[in-house]
């Protein structure tokens, strides 16, 4: 089985290597984020990539397509990791149950399965999940710092399937809302970034408390994946590109309402959706041009949601909205045939 | 054009040509007020009254009517039977009324009523209009209750929520809990909900027609069996 987005641009790696590289490229991030968060961060991964997997085989059994060589191609372990990290740590289980299957069957099956999909199999689990579950998916955990309480992997593990905190600990001590959310919460009260930035424990140097390092090793293995030509730039710096000069314009034009552009950079899920999320190779722009408008756009949506939005990160809304438009840009960024006039 | 047996009035009403899995005419009610049951139903119900009277009434002024402005006759037709039904409505089953809200005085520009106004009631007699009316308004109204249940289990884990809207104080306690301390899934009650779940529905109605057709594939047609379907 071979990628070709279209006929005309074709690549030759096969899909299984193209994804492996992409979990490689994942793997530094996910242990930054397992070491801020805790270990149900890595129960997450492994409960999404289970249900991932399984309810990839009941589909392609169901539609009569060969199950074997789908499943090995390791798009749905992408899927079910890109979902998994985007998930609050403590989630209970059903919610990556149901984000998974979703994202999956009807998202990514329904629609034909692989290469056929016109949304973000990952990013429309999580919308899913955030507008059916708004509660369960705000409540993130503070850094294992900042908390002073490490969950074991068994006592994570007990807390998603049970929903019981472990004996001596409540779920309100570790919990926290997420620095971007926090930030909303203190902007809508009329304080200034810096109040907010002192008054929250949650908050680093640069974005959020951990959330620095996280997308700091994100960015790592993105560039990875660049370098081993898993991806093109484009998409990337054009989406960061759209943030930062969104987030520059306002912070100039006043810092006290605007945080920094290194906070949008370094927060949320700014990294992993630059270069794993928004480079999905099957929703995404295919032509080098349309690559560079369909990541501004998403980097200009995200900082417009973020900003003014109701939710308080908007990269997943930034990626769905800008699928829709892939398309429509594709048909009026086809690159010039050789030989031939425009 | 020889006259439709009634047969066929019911099977394409209620199936073959249903109003919302086969025509998809009148989303914008049907999705927007198919959150429960109840709603569905009341919705589903205003539909179908409308949808006979009108039928009725254009049917028996078709000979009065010359073709160049049967379109604003229709129109008027239909706007003056909503008009009724939304003041019987607002009278008597208040409640719903003010749920319902907008959707019921915009029955009129349903595409359902004028569309049988225009293809069938115009060119047919009155009993087999409002035999077309009734049964296409049902079948509009089971799409409708069928939608809503689907969502309303989903979303909330309930049937029959808030039955003594439709069926007076009596029906208080007739709400079916399906899963206790449910958690709600917004995304059923919420617009995409809506839409997915029509989706699914649709897909089982043409599950359900392909077995049908193989089956019959399979069984050798008669002779003027045959030459009925074609």
């Amino acid at each position: 089985m071979q990628t070709s987005s279209s006929p005309h641009l074709h690549s030759a790696a096969p899909v299984s290597s193209v994804m492996l590289r992409v979990i490689y490229a994942l793997i530094p991030g996910v242990i930054a984020t397992i070491w801020f968060f805790g270990w149900g961060v890595a129960v997450n991964v492994m409960l999404a990539a289970i249900v991932a997997l399984a309810s990839e085989a009941v589909m392609l059994a169901a539609r009569g397509r060969p199950i074997k060589p789908f499943l090995l191609d390791g798009s749905a372990l992408v899927t079910a990791f890109l979902l998994a990290l985007s998930l609050p740590p403590l989630a209970p289980w059903w919610i990556t149950l149901i984000g998974t299957a979703f994202a999956i069957v009807v998202a990514k099956q329904l629609y034909g399965g692989l290469g056929c999909n016109p949304f973000n199999p990952a990013m429309a689990g999580y919308v899913v999940l955030l507008i059916s579950f708004p509660r369960e998916m705000t409540q993130w955990l503070a850094p294992e710092t900042v908390s002073g309480h490490a969950l074991s992997f068994a006592q994570a593990a007990q807390v998603i399937f049970s929903g019981a905190a472990p004996p001596g600990l409540t779920l309100d001590a570790v919990s926290a809302a997420t620095p971007l959310d926090t930030l909303k919460t203190h902007l809508h009260l009329g304080e200034t970034v810096e109040a907010a930035r002192r008054a929250s424990p949650v908050f680093g140097s640069l974005g959020g408390l951990g959330w620095e390092w996280i997308n700091g090793l994100f960015l790592a293995g993105g560039l990875w994946m660049m370098y081993k030509k898993v991806i093109t730039w484009h998409i990337p710096v054009a989406l960061l590109g759209g943030l930062l000069v969104m987030s520059t314009a306002f912070h100039l034009f006043n810092g006290d309402a605007y945080v920094s552009p290194a906070f949008h950079l370094f927060s949320g899920a700014a990294m992993l959706g630059a270069f794993f999320i928004a480079t999905d190779p099957v929703s995404a722009c295919t032509t080098p041009r349309g690559k560079l408008y369909y990541g501004a756009g998403i980097g200009i949506l995200t900082y417009i949601i973020r900003a003014w939005g109701g939710y308080p990160d908007g990269i997943a809304f930034a990626v769905l909205l800008m699928n829709m438009a892939a398309p429509l840009i594709d048909h009026y960024t086809q690159p010039r045939v050789f030989g031939h006039k425009k | 054009m020889s006259a439709t047996p009634y047969g066929k009035i019911v099977h394409d009403g209620l199936w073959a040509n249903n109003p919302a899995f086969v025509q998809i005419l009148g989303l914008c009610p049907l999705l927007a007020v198919s959150n429960s049951v109840i709603n569905a139903l009341g919705l589903g119900l205003a539909t179908l009254l409308t949808l006979t009277l009108s039928n009725t009434i254009v049917s028996l002024i078709r000979n009065l009517v010359t073709p160049e402005i049967r379109l604003p006759v229709f129109v008027l037709v239909i706007a003056s039977v909503v008009t009724a039904i939304e003041l019987a409505m607002n009278a008597y089953l208040h409640e719903l009324h003010t749920i319902l809200g907008i959707f019921i005085p915009l029955i009129v520009t349903n595409c359902i009523i004028i569309a049988r106004a225009e293809a069938f009631a115009s060119k047919n007699t009155v009993a087999r209009a409002a035999t077309d009316g009734f049964m296409m308004g049902l079948g509009s109204a089971l799409a409708l209750v069928l939608l809503g249940a689907l969502r309303e289990s989903l979303g909330h884990g309930t049937l029959l929520a808030n039955a003594h809207l439709v069926f007076g104080e009596a029906a208080k306690d007739w709400t079916i809990t399906l899963v206790e301390h449910y958690h709600g899934f917004l995304l059923a009650i919420l617009p995409p909900g809506a839409f997915i779940g029509l989706g699914l529905l649709i897909a089982v109605k043409n599950v359900v027609d392909s077995h049908i057709e193989r089956r019959s594939a399979q069984a050798v047609p008669l002779p003027h069996e045959a030459g009925a379907t074609a």
